[in-house]
C-alpha cells in the first residue's frame, strides 16, 4: 500500500524526459500509472526515479488524417470518445469498453499499455491485429518500430531503456475493413484471459485479401495467428472456412498456464473466440 | 515538492513527500476522511474521487500528479447543504449499508451520469464495474442511480421503492449479455452500421 | 407540555435509515478516520512460510530507521501476556487445542503469521522498517489439506494434537443410521467439497489502543462486531488485568460477515505497543493481509450418503466431514461445524434417520471461523446436494421429492432428534410453491428440453432451506450444553430522559444492519414516542450493558426482545406512577400508544413524556417507586428461531466456454414478522450475492507449500455489479412463537440458500450429459471440462 521513496520529475518537453530517462538509470516513465503504480504499492517495483510524460502537450493529441495517430498520453477514454475514431477504427472504442473500468480507463493510456506489455492486455493485440507501428524517441531521435517487431517477450518491449513511446500510429484502411475483439475476461482481475483482435479486408469481389488474428491473454506476449491468417487469406468467408481457420489459431502459440486457466483450455477459448471476432469482424466489413 | 491543489473548492498548499498517494494526501494532510481504502490493487473503488470533472481512483494517483488539479471529494457533493441527488437516492433506495464503499460509489454514480442521463440497469453495472460492495449485492445501488436519474434531489420517501417496476426475466444469456433498448436495437453496438447508425450526423 | 398525538405504527414500515445521512456525506467514523494526538502507526511482518521455525530475528536495522519509535517481536511480548483463548470446548469432546499469541514464538504456522511488529511515526515509515527486519526460518513440512492432515505421515503442527485432529464430533443415531442405510431401496453416495471462502468486508480490520499509565486502563477503538467479548477475553484471558480497566469502542465498522467477531493476535499487540511506546497506536491491515491473517470461512470435505424409498421417501443421511480449522483455532471456530453445521443436517425435512461425523483439522492454512451463515450454508448444501442426487437417481423431479419430504405446519415446534433445539415454527410449502410460481417452473422445464434440442443448456435449481439463528438459549449452547464458553442472552438499557426523550443502550451493534433505526421503530411503538425521540447508542462498552454482539442474525430476535421487554418495563413503571397521578388505582389504569389513563376515561390520559418528567424531578413519587424511567433487561432466548424458505435460480450455460449466467434469481423468504421490509430487503439481496458468489466466483487457493495464491482482488474474485442478476424476493411470513416480536432474523438466510439453489441449477443444467455432480466454484474452465469429459473429451469448439 505504499510505495518505497522515489524522485519525481515533471518534464514538459519529450526531449526533457529522453534526457531524464537517459541520465538516470532505472528511472521509469509514469503516464497513465495504472499499471506502475500498483506494482509500486506493493513494492514489486521500487524505481529511484518517476518521469511524469503527463505535463507534455504533445503527447496527447489524436489526428485521423489518412492513417490514424493517437499520442502517448491519449488516455481510453479519450479515445473511446473520439467520433472520428469510432467511425475510422471502431475496434479500437469496442475493446475499450472491456477494459478496466471507468476510472482505469480516465486515467490509463494507451501508450502506457503498449510499453508495459502486459501478457494479459487488451490494446496489444489490438494493435498488432491492426498493422500499427509505435513511434519511439531516444536521445538519438526518434524512429518507429513496427507493431510486428514490438513485443519482445512478457513484459519487455523493443523500447530502449532511454526511449518514450510518443505515439501509436495506425495505417489508413483502403477498401472494405472489419474488426473485432472477442475477450473471455478474468472474473477478479478484469484482464484477458484470452483475447483475440481480428482486422480483415476484403477486396472488391468480397474476399479477404488481408486478415490479421491477434492473440492476447494466451502466452507471454501477445501473438498472431499465422497459419489461421494464411488459411483465409484469398478465401470467400464462409461459416465452415472460418471456422476451419479458427481451428488453427492456437497452433503454434506458446501458452500459458496459472490457476485463471490451463494451457488446454487457453487453447481451446483462443479458438472458440477466434472464431467469433473473424465472423463479427466480417460481418462488420462496410 | 510543492503541491498546489484546489479540493471542494478551497485551495491547498503543501509540500510533500512524491510517494504520497492522493488519497492518502486527502485523508491525512486535508481530515477528509470520506474517502477510503480497501484494497491494494486499485480495483474496490472505496477511494473514487473527481478531479479535473472525471472520475479517478485516488489510491493510484500520486498527490504530485494531481498538482493544480480541481478535486471534488464526497464531502463536496452537497450544496449549500442540500443533497446531491445521487445522495439522495442512495438514501431513498437503501444503496448502502456498512456505508464503506459507498463515498466512492457514489462519486462513480454522479460520474456516469454526467456522461449518460439515463442510462438503463445494464449500463449502471457495467460503469460500476470499479466499485466493489460486499453488502448489498448491488441491487439497491442500480435503483439508487435510477432514483437519482429520473427523480433528481427529490425526496420520493419510499414511493419510488414501493412502485411496481417491470421484473426482468431474462430467458437467455445472450439477453444478459447483449442487451437491447426499447427500440429493438442492440445497447452495445457490435458492427459498423450499428455505430454509423447511433452516431449519424456526429 | 403539550400533548403529542400518537404516532402511526412503526413496526414493518419501509422507512429510510437514520444511520445514512452522515455514511452518504463521508462523515462515517471508521476505525482509520479515527485520530488522537501522538498516534504511532503499527505495521505488522509476517512469515513467507507456511510452517517454519524461527532461528532469529534481527531488528537492529529497523530500530535505526529514523521516525522508527518499536520493534516488537513474539518473545517479549509472551512474558506479559498469553495467548488468546478458544471458546469452545464441547463437553464430552477431546479439544485439542492451540490458539495464537499476539506474535509468533518459535514456530509460524500458516503464511502470514506474524512474527514482528513496527511502530512508527507514519505508516509509510512502518512499512519502510519492515523491509530492513532480518528473520532466519528453518522451513518445515507444510501440508494444507484437511483429510490429507490427518493420514499417517503428515507434518504435524501442534503437540498436543495427534495427526493434527482438533477434535472427533458427533451427533445422531450410529446405529441406527448405518442399519438403515444396508437396509435402504436406494442409496446414493457423493463426496462434496465446500471451498474455503475469503469473507472480504470492504473495511480490513484495525485497531487503536492507548493506554494510561496514571490508571492502568486500556482503550482499544476495533472494527469489531462484538467489543463487550473482546474485552472481556482481552482483559481476562490474555493480558491478565482486571476487567473493568479495559474499554473497547467500536466505531462504524465496514462490514463484518463473521470475519470480526474474533479475538485477533493484532489486538493482543497494540495494546502491547500502546503501553511500551507510551503512545496511542494505530494499526490497519492491507487487503492482502486481510487475506492471508482474517479468519476464512467454510473449507469442508463431505462424504454424504442418502438412503430413501423408490417412491421418494428419505429414510437416511449419514455425513462424514472434514473441517479445516486452518494453523490454530479462532475464538469460536470447532463450534461452526459442529453446533451450527451438524445439528442442521436434516434440513426442512422428516429423515428419521441421521449420523453425523464431524473432524476438525489443523492445517498450515489461515484460520477458519464463522463466515455469514456460519454453518448452515454448509449443511443446506449437503442436505440439498443429497436430495437433489436422490431425486436424479429415482428420476423425480426435485420440486416434488421436497414437498414429499417436508417437515409439516403441524410438527412444529419440531425436533429433528440431533441434538438441535426444536424448529420454532415452520410453513415450507407455501414458500416452495410460491417460488416455483413466480419462476414459472413447469413452463421453464418445457423451454429447457426445448433449448437441449438445440444444443444449449439451460438449468433451473430449486433449494429449500431451514437455518438457526437468533442465538442462542444460554443453557444449550454453554459449557454444559453445545460447549460454547458462553451465554448467548443480550441486553438492552432504555431510559426515558426528563423531556421525553427515549435512549436506548444495547450491547447489540451494527456493522451495516440499521440497527439505529429499527431499533427505534420498535420503541417509538411501544413506548408511544415519536421515531425522532429514540436514540439507539451502541458499540462503546463504558456506557452499554454487556452484550455478546452480532452475528448469527440475532440482533433482532434476542436484541430487539430485549429492548422490547425493557420498554414493556417503562411501561409497567408509568402506569404505576399514572395511576399515584390520576389518584386511581393501578390496576384500572391502561397504557397504549404513549398514553396512560383510567380505563373508560381516555381524556384523563397522561402522556409518556408527562410521566417521564414527574418520574424525574420526583417532587410526588407513589410510596417505594424510585425516580426515574430506566430498565434493564437480559434477554436470554428460549429457543433460537428458525427462518425458512425456498430459493429458485435459474442459469444458461454456454456450452462452448463453459461460461455460466444467471437469468434469475428468485426467493421466497419466512422472517418471521418484519420491522422494516427496506432493510431486510437488502440483507436478503447481499446474502444472496455472497452465497451466488460461491457458487461462481470464489474460492480461495493454496499451493502445496501454504502459499495463498489468491491473495488479492486480481485472484479472488468477488462479484461486481456485472456479475450478479437482478433479485426477485417474495415473503411469506411465519411469526416466531419464541419472541414478543414475532422475528426470526435475515441477516443470513440469503447466503444460506443461495450457493446451494446456483449449484443446483448449474448441475441441472449438465443432467442430461449424465453429469451427476460438480464442486463449486463453478468456473468456466471447471463447467467446460466436465462437458467435455462426458463427451469423451470430444471438444465442443
Amino acid at each position: 500500500m505504499y510505495p518505497n521513496d522515489f524522485e519525481y520529475v515533471a518534464p514538459t518537453t519529450i526531449e526533457e524526459a529522453v534526457q531524464l530517462l537517459h541520465t538516470n538509470e532505472d528511472a521509469k516513465v509514469l503516464a497513465g500509472g495504472h499499471s506502475l503504480l500498483p506494482l509500486m504499492k506493493t513494492r514489486l517495483a521500487s524505481p529511484p526515479m518517476l518521469v511524469d510524460i503527463g505535463h507534455i502537450p504533445e503527447l496527447r493529441q489524436i489526428s485521423v488524417n489518412g492513417g490514424i495517430s493517437i499520442g502517448a498520453m491519449a488516455t481510453y477514454h479519450e479515445v473511446a470518445q473520439s467520433a472520428e475514431l469510432k467511425q475510422r477504427c471502431p475496434i479500437l472504442a469496442d475493446a475499450i469498453h472491456h477494459i478496466g473500468d471507468a476510472q482505469v480507463r480516465n486515467r490509463g493510456t494507451l501508450g502506457g499499455a503498449l510499453a508495459h506489455a502486459d501478457p494479459a492486455a487488451d490494446m496489444t493485440a489490438i494493435i498488432l491485429a491492426l498493422g500499427g507501428a509505435i513511434t519511439a524517441q531516444g536521445p538519438n531521435g526518434t524512429r518507429e518500430i513496427a507493431i510486428d517487431d514490438f513485443f519482445v517477450d512478457m513484459l519487455q518491449t523493443g523500447l530502449e531503456p532511454d526511449e518514450i513511446l510518443t505515439a501509436i500510429t495506425i495505417p489508413a484502411s483502403t477498401g472494405r475493413t472489419g474488426m473485432a475483439y472477442e475477450k473471455f475476461k478474468h472474473p477478479a482481475s478484469g484482464y484477458a484471459i484470452v483475447g483475440v483482435a481480428t482486422v480483415v479486408h476484403l477486396d472488391g469481389a468480397g474476399a479477404i485479401s488481408d486478415c490479421r488474428i491477434a492473440v492476447t491473454g494466451a502466452g507471454p506476449k501477445p501473438q498472431r495467428a499465422t497459419l489461421a491468417e494464411n488459411m483465409l487469406a484469398g478465401q470467400q468467408p464462409s461459416k465452415e472456412n472460418i471456422a476451419a481457420a479458427a481451428e488453427q489459431t492456437s497452433a503454434g502459440l506458446e501458452l500459458l498456464s496459472d490457476i485463471s486457466a490451463s494451457e488446454e483450455f487457453r487453447a481451446h477459448l483462443v479458438r472458440v473466440h477466434a472464431r467469433r471476432a473473424i465472423e463479427r469482424a466480417v460481418a462488420s466489413a462496410g | 515538492m510543492e503541491v498546489s491543489v484546489t479540493v471542494n473548492g478551497k485551495a491547498h498548499h503543501h509540500d510533500v513527500p512524491p510517494r504520497l498517494l492522493l488519497v492518502h494526501y486527502l485523508r491525512e494532510q486535508l481530515n477528509l476522511t470520506g474517502t477510503h481504502v480497501g484494497c491494494d490493487t486499485s480495483q474496490c473503488g472505496a477511494c473514487v474521487v473527481q478531479m479535473n470533472g472525471q472520475t479517478v481512483k485516488s489510491c493510484t494517483v500520486l498527490a504530485v500528479q494531481a498538482a493544480g488539479a480541481e478535486i471534488m471529494t464526497i464531502e463536496g457533493l452537497a450544496t449549500n447543504g442540500e443533497y446531491h441527488a445521487m445522495q439522495q437516492g442512495f438514501w431513498e433506495m437503501h444503496g448502502l449499508q456498512c456505508g464503506f464503499c459507498t463515498p466512492g460509489m457514489i462519486m462513480s454514480a454522479v460520474g456516469l451520469l454526467k456522461e449518460n442521463a439515463h442510462p438503463s440497469d445494464t449500463e449502471i453495472r457495467h460503469a460500476l464495474e470499479g466499485n466493489l460492495c460486499r453488502c448489498t449485492g448491488y441491487e439497491n445501488i442500480i435503483k439508487a442511480v435510477q432514483h437519482a436519474a429520473s427523480h433528481g434531489t427529490a425526496a420520493t420517501n419510499g414511493d419510488a421503492m414501493r412502485q411496481e417496476t417491470k421484473p426482468e426475466t431474462p430467458e437467455t444469456a445472450a439477453e444478459i449479455e447483449h442487451p437491447q433498448r426499447d427500440d429493438g436495437a442492440p445497447e452495445k453496438p457490435e458492427t459498423v452500421e450499428e455505430w454509423k447508425g447511433e452516431n449519424a450526423g456526429v | 407540555m403539550a400533548i403529542t398525538e400518537a404516532p402511526a405504527k412503526m413496526f414493518g414500515q419501509a422507512i429510510k435509515r437514520r444511520e445514512d445521512p452522515r455514511l452518504i456525506t463521508g462523515k462515517g467514523n471508521y476505525l482509520d478516520d479515527i485520530r488522537l494526538i501522538g498516534t504511532l502507526h503499527a505495521a505488522v511482518l509476517r512469515s513467507p512460510y507456511a510452517h517454519a521455525r524461527i532461528k532469529s530475528i534481527n531488528t537492529d536495522a529497523a530500530k535505526a530507521l529514523p521516525g522508527v519509535v518499536a520493534v516488537i517481536t513474539g518473545d517479549e511480548i509472551a512474558k506479559e501476556q498469553n495467548p488468546l483463548p478458544c471458546a469452545w470446548a464441547a463437553g464430552g469432546v477431546t479439544n485439542n487445542v492451540n490458539t495464537p499469541r499476539a506474535l509468533a514464538v518459535d514456530t509460524v504456522r500458516f503464511t502470514g503469521d506474524g512474527v514482528a511488529m513496527v511502530v512508527a511515526e507514519s505508516a509509510y515509515l512502518a512499512y519502510d522498517a519492515l523491509d530492513l527486519i532480518e528473520v532466519d526460518y528453518e522451513p518445515l513440512d507444510v501440508i494444507v489439506d484437511a483429510e490429507a492432515a490427518t493420514q499417517e505421515g503428515a507434518p504435524q503442527l501442534h503437540e498436543n494434537a495427534p495427526n493434527n485432529v482438533v477434535m472427533r464430533w458427533t451427533c445422531g443415531a450410529e446405529e441406527a443410521t448405518a442399519q438403515a442405510i444396508d437396509g435402504a431401496e436406494v442409496v446414493v453416495k457423493q463426496r462434496i467439497l465446500n471451498q474455503r471462502l475469503l469473507p472480504t468486508p470492504m473495511e480490513t480490520r484495525g485497531y487503536v489502543s492507548r493506554y494510561e499509565p496514571a490508571t492502568g486502563e486500556y482503550t482499544i477503538w476495533m472494527s469489531s462486531q462484538a467489543p463487550h467479548v473482546h474485552r472481556l477475553l482481552l482483559s481476562a484471558f490474555v493480558l491478565g488485568i482486571p476487567e473493568h480497566k479495559m474499554r473497547c469502542i467500536a466505531p462504524d465498522v465496514g462490514g463484518g460477515f463473521g470475519a470480526k467477531i474474533f479475538l485477533y493476535p493484532e489486538m493482543a499487540a497494540t495494546l502491547y505497543a500502546a503501553k511500551l511506546t507510551g503512545q496511542p497506536v494505530k494499526w490497519v491491515e492491507s487487503r492482502r493481509e486481510n487475506y492471508l491473517a482474517t479468519t476464512h470461512g467454510r473449507d469442508h470435505i463431505t462424504d454424504l450418503e442418502i438412503a430413501g424409498t423408490r417412491d421418494g421417501k428419505i429414510m437416511a443421511l449419514r455425513i462424514h466431514t472434514y473441517a479445516n480449522l486452518g494453523a490454530y483455532l479462532s475464538t469460536i471456530a470447532p463450534g461452526i461445524p459442529t453446533t451450527l453445521y451438524g445439528r442442521m443436517v436434516a434440513g426442512v425435512y422428516k429423515i428419521p434417520n441421521v449420523f453425523v461425523e464431524v473432524k476438525g483439522v489443523y492445517s498450515n492454512t489461515g484460520m477458519v471461523d464463522a463466515y455469514r451463515g456460519a454453518g448452515r450454508p454448509e449443511a443446506t448444501y449437503v442436505v440439498e446436494r443429497a436430495v437433489d442426487l436422490l431425486a436424479t437417481e429415482l428420476g423425480m423431479d426435485p420440486a416434488e421429492i421436497r414437498r414429499r419430504n417436508f417437515i409439516q405446519p403441524e410438527d412444529f415446534p419440531y425436533d429433528t432428534g440431533i441434538g438441535m433445539l426444536p424448529y420454532d415454527s415452520g410453513n415450507y410449502e407455501p414458500a416452495l410453491d410460491k417460488a416455483l410460481e413466480m419462476v414459472g417452473y413447469q413452463e421453464f422445464r418445457k423451454k429447457q428440453a426445448e433449448a437441449r434440442k438445440q444444443g444449449r443448456l439451460l438449468g433451473i435449481g430449486v433449494c429449500s432451506y431451514v437455518e438457526v439463528c437468533g442465538v442462542a438459549p444460554s443453557k444449550w449452547i454453554g459449557l454444559a450444553g453445545e460447549g460454547w464458553g458462553a451465554g448467548l442472552w443480550e441486553s438492552a438499557n432504555v431510559k426515558v430522559h426528563l423531556t421525553g426523550k427515549v435512549v436506548v443502550t444495547s450491547g447489540s451493534l451494527p456493522h451495516g444492519q440499521g440497527h439505529e433505526t429499527t431499533f427505534a421503530q420498535i420503541v417509538a411503538d411501544e413506548l408511544g414516542v415519536p421515531y425522532e425521540d429514540v436514540l439507539v447508542e451502541h458499540s462503546d462498552t463504558q456506557g452499554t450493558p454487556f452484550g455478546y454482539g452480532t452475528y448469527g442474525s440475532r440482533s433482532a430476535a434476542v436484541g430487539g426482545t430485549a429492548i422490547f421487554k425493557s420498554t414493556a418495563k417503562i411501561k409497567e413503571k408509568a402506569r404505576r406512577l399514572a395511576a399515584h397521578m390520576l389518584e386511581a388505582a393501578e390496576e384500572d389504569i391502561e397504557f397504549t400508544d404513549g398514553k396512560a389513563f383510567v380505563r373508560g376515561a381516555p381524556d384523563s390520559a397522561k402522556t409518556i413524556q408527562e410521566i417521564a418528567l414527574q418520574a424525574s424531578v420526583a417532587y410526588d413519587l407513589p410510596q417505594g417507586m424510585e425516580p426515574f424511567l430506566d430498565e434493564t433487561t437480559y434477554y436470554d432466548p428460549p429457543n433460537c428461531t428458525f427462518p425458512f424458505g425456498t430459493h429458485i435460480c435459474t442459469v444458461e450455460i454456454d456450452p462452448e466456454t463453459g461460461k455460466v449466467t444467471v437469468l434469475r434469481y428468485i426467493a421466497v423468504d419466512d422472517v418471521g414478522k418484519v420491522i422494516n421490509p427496506l432493510i431486510v430487503d437488502g440483507q436478503l439481496h447481499g446474502g444472496i450475492a455472497q452465497g451466488l458468489a460461491q457458487a461462481l466466483y470464489e474460492g480461495a487457493v493454496y499451493d502445496e507449500n501454504g502459499q495463498l495464491l489468491t491473495g488479492s482482488l486480481m485472484d479472488y474474485a468477488i462479484p461486481k455489479a456485472d456479475m450478479v442478476p437482478h433479485y426477485e424476493l417474495a415473503r411469506t411470513e411465519t411469526p416466531s412463537p419464541v419472541n414478543p416480536l414475532g422475528v426470526k432474523g435475515a441477516g443470513e438466510a440469503g447466503t444460506i440458500a443461495s450457493g446451494a439453489t446456483v449449484s443446483s441449477a448449474v448441475i441441472d443444467a449438465l443432467a442430461h450429459l449424465g453429469i451427476r455432480h460438480l464442486d463449486m466454484p463453478y468456473t468456466a474452465e471447471r463447467v467446460w471440462r466436465a462437458i467435455n469429459e462426458r463427451n469423451g473429451g470430444k471438444h465442443v469448439s
